[in-house]
């Protein structure tokens, strides 16, 4: 109960007028993004990183969070009104949320996803106060050897294990650890990967990763392929839903913070399986299966609900360990590193203003995106109806803004649009962007780890393996990357031959 | 059995090899510290070697033909791509001499351009609308600066009374 009172701390930070409007900007500026399809939250916060120079940390981090739940809300709006889900996790809501709206039960969709977001949204939050303290006390017993064996299991498990391709999903992370490497070797002083180049003797920026990847990667994207219009459904329904609506929804609700809150928290992350485990068990436990495919709502309020509460799963590793699993994540830790703030199990003992703070101002943010998205959410609709041309326009136009600025040089745009091209091919042949960012900010803590404990062993590597925790963690990881490929290998065996 | 050409697989498996030989060779440039147990090579052999095995790995799905993805799809519209390159180019090329405000309206209208839109006067109008207020709130209100220029210092004096450069 001790959590209670840091959380009654927090509140009391977060409820100060300007925190308050720090959060209500967050949710608002992340609702929108949300809605616009081909902006998310991880661009977003790229975007807005040069804010940490301006404002003290707090009060960013409740900006952030704020943008990392609204782009929640605003997603699934679009899946349901128009059928392009903008990020996995949001695909199952477009499966059957559109479906919906196409039979004229929009509100209800829009109504059941929100309430359930909500629920959802605040039961994982309020996971996170009771499962920070005791994931940095597991924490606290790590040294750097199970610290890097642990950021292994990690790398392993987003790229590898979620995600289309193993292999495709580990070439962006080693593409991402070799970016985080260029530069001025924190330990040895030396410079690595600069090609000569001074510009990049202090490391390439995550901004410019982060908006190259996402902005110019996908707007290239959009513009090389035939153009679609995409058609936005009108909501024609009461956004409030019926006796029968919610009585086929609060259970939903329930079970997909349950199951979205453990998996979002694990060290390995990602919203997809969660979401997909939740609309096979509502499918599974409907007394209506036959309506899904069709339009079922349960199909909506489960999925939904899990996908929220796996994102606030993910700020527990984020928070205790220091550990990003997903691309927002890594970036809002690195703007706590711009703080000089060091993320990791000691960040609880020496931010605890910022953790708590950020923790409450989350639970009211949660309040505030219900009210922005339920009657306010005819606003949302309009923001759907910004042409393509002046949409893209814009986000190039801040794009630069957000690039130029770091050093006011035209290498940096360069780079912009180099690491733009290399997006556009990832996109082209389908290899996911997050392991890049979570490989840039993570590989230099992997690598530090790793250093520390081979100084420990005198320069034996043999110490991941004697030590207990990292054997396990180690074989954990292996286990994990080796048994999807032997299954894949087997499977094209035995379809490949008649190839 | 699909009979679609697999070259840009086959290129794009190579160009990761490829990247596993730049990070290999400039690993080989980074001078190594004699007196730490780790110095800062391994973890750059570690990128090479992750990125040499992925490259082989993609490089005999591409040969099989049994790279799975998404968008197949070979037609691009080239135009289309040359307009928002052009937009893109000119930005790079001119935005420490002619300054963003300028520079980044051709990038709105170029961007727009390549979505189809056919009305340059209007865009160029609102690109220009818009990075001019981007600028006014950036470099002026939050002191986040985006550089100097022609249509930036005629702002900066006009708008010397209400942020008086410091």
């Amino acid at each position: 109960m001790e959590a209670l009172g840091f959380l009654a701390q927090g509140f009391a930070i977060a409820f100060t007028p300007i925190n308050l409007l720090w959060a209500l900007v967050g949710v608002t500026i992340g609702t929108a993004v949300g809605v616009l399809p081909g902006l998310g939250p991880a661009l977003t916060i790229a975007l807005l990183l040069p804010i940490t120079t301006k404002v003290e940390a707090t009060a960013s981090m409740i900006l952030f969070a704020g943008i990392y739940y609204g782009g929640m809300y605003g997603g699934s709006t679009t899946s349901i009104l128009i059928n392009t889900p903008g990020e996995s996790a949001s695909i199952i809501t477009a499966l059957e949320g559109n479906k919906m709206a196409k039979r004229g039960r929009a509100g209800a969709a829009l109504s059941t996803a929100a309430i359930g977001s909500f629920i959802a949204g605040t039961i994982g939050t309020l996971g996170i106060v009771f499962l920070a303290q005791p994931v940095v006390d597991l924490a606290l017993k790590f040294g750097p050897a199970e610290y890097f064996s642990l950021i292994v299991l990690c790398f392993i498990t987003i790229s590898a294990v979620l995600g289309n391709s193993a292999v495709r999903g580990l070439t962006a992370l080693f593409f991402g650890i070799f970016l985080g490497m260029i530069g001025t070797d924190q330990q040895s002083g030396q410079a690595r990967f600069t090609f000569g180049l001074i510009e990049l003797l202090d490391g390439v920026n995550v901004v410019i990763v982060a908006v190259g990847l996402f902005a110019i990667g996908e707007t290239l994207w959009l513009i090389a392929k035939p153009k679609v219009e995409d058609e936005v459904l009108s909501i024609k329904d009461s956004i409030w839903m019926t006796k029968e609506d919610w009585a086929r929804s609060w259970k939903p609700w329930l079970r997909g913070a349950c199951l979205g809150f453990p998996i979002g928290a694990l060290p390995a992350g990602g919203a997809e399986i969660p979401t997909f485990l939740s609309y096979w068990m509502e499918k599974r436990l409907s007394k209506k299966p036959e309506e899904f495919g069709h339009g079922a709502i349960e199909g909506v309020a489960g999925p939904e609900a899990a996908n929220n509460a796996s994102a606030a799963g993910v700020l527990v590793p984020m928070l205790s360990l220091g550990l990003p699993t997903s691309a927002t994540a890594a970036i809002m830790l690195s703007a706590l590193q711009s703080y000089g703030i060091n993320p990791g199990p000691q960040l609880l003992s020496t931010n605890p203003q910022l953790v708590w703070g950020l923790i409450a101002s989350l639970l009211i943010g949660n309040f505030m995106l219900v009210v922005l998205n339920l009657p306010l959410v005819g606003l949302w609709v309009k923001i759907l109806k910004i042409p393509q041309p002046l949409l893209y326009g814009g986000i190039l136009v801040f794009s630069t803004i957000g690039t130029y600025g770091i050093s006011r040089s035209w290498v940096d745009l360069a780079l912009l649009l180099a690491i733009g091209i290399i997006g556009y091919l990832m996109r082209k042949f389908d290899f996911p962007a997050a392991p890049v960012i979570i490989g840039m900010i993570l590989g230099p803590i992997a690598e530090n780890s790793f250093r520390q404990a081979m100084t420990i062993s005198q320069g034996s590597p043999m110490i991941f393996l004697e030590k207990p925790i990292s054997l396990a963690l180690l074989v954990l990881a292996a286990v994990a990357v080796l048994t999807p490929l032997i299954l894949r290998y087997r499977r094209w065996r035995a379809t490949g031959q008649r190839a | 059995m699909d009979t679609r050409s697999r070259t840009p697989e086959t290129a794009m498996a190579l160009g990761v090899i490829a990247l596993a030989g730049l990070v290999a060779f400039g690993t080989t440039q980074i001078p190594e510290v004699a007196y730490v147990q780790v110095g800062p090579r391994i973890f750059g052999w570690i990128a090479a070697a992750g990125l040499g095995v992925m490259g082989a790995l993609l490089l005999f799905t591409a040969v099989k033909g049994i790279w799975q993805r998404e968008d197949p799809g070979e037609a691009l519209d080239w135009p289309a791509l040359a307009t928002i390159g052009a937009g893109l180019l000119i930005n790079i090329a001119f935005i420490e001499t002619v300054g963003f405000i300028l520079t980044s309206t051709i990038l709105f209208a170029a961007t727009a351009r390549a979505f189809g839109s056919r009305k340059w006067l209007r865009d160029l109008v609102i690109g220009f609308a818009l990075t001019a207020c981007a600028y006014v709130f950036f470099d002026k209100v939050l002191e986040y600066r985006i550089g100097s220029g022609l249509v930036e210092d005629l702002l900066t004096r006009l708008l010397a009374p209400l942020f008086p450069p410091g």
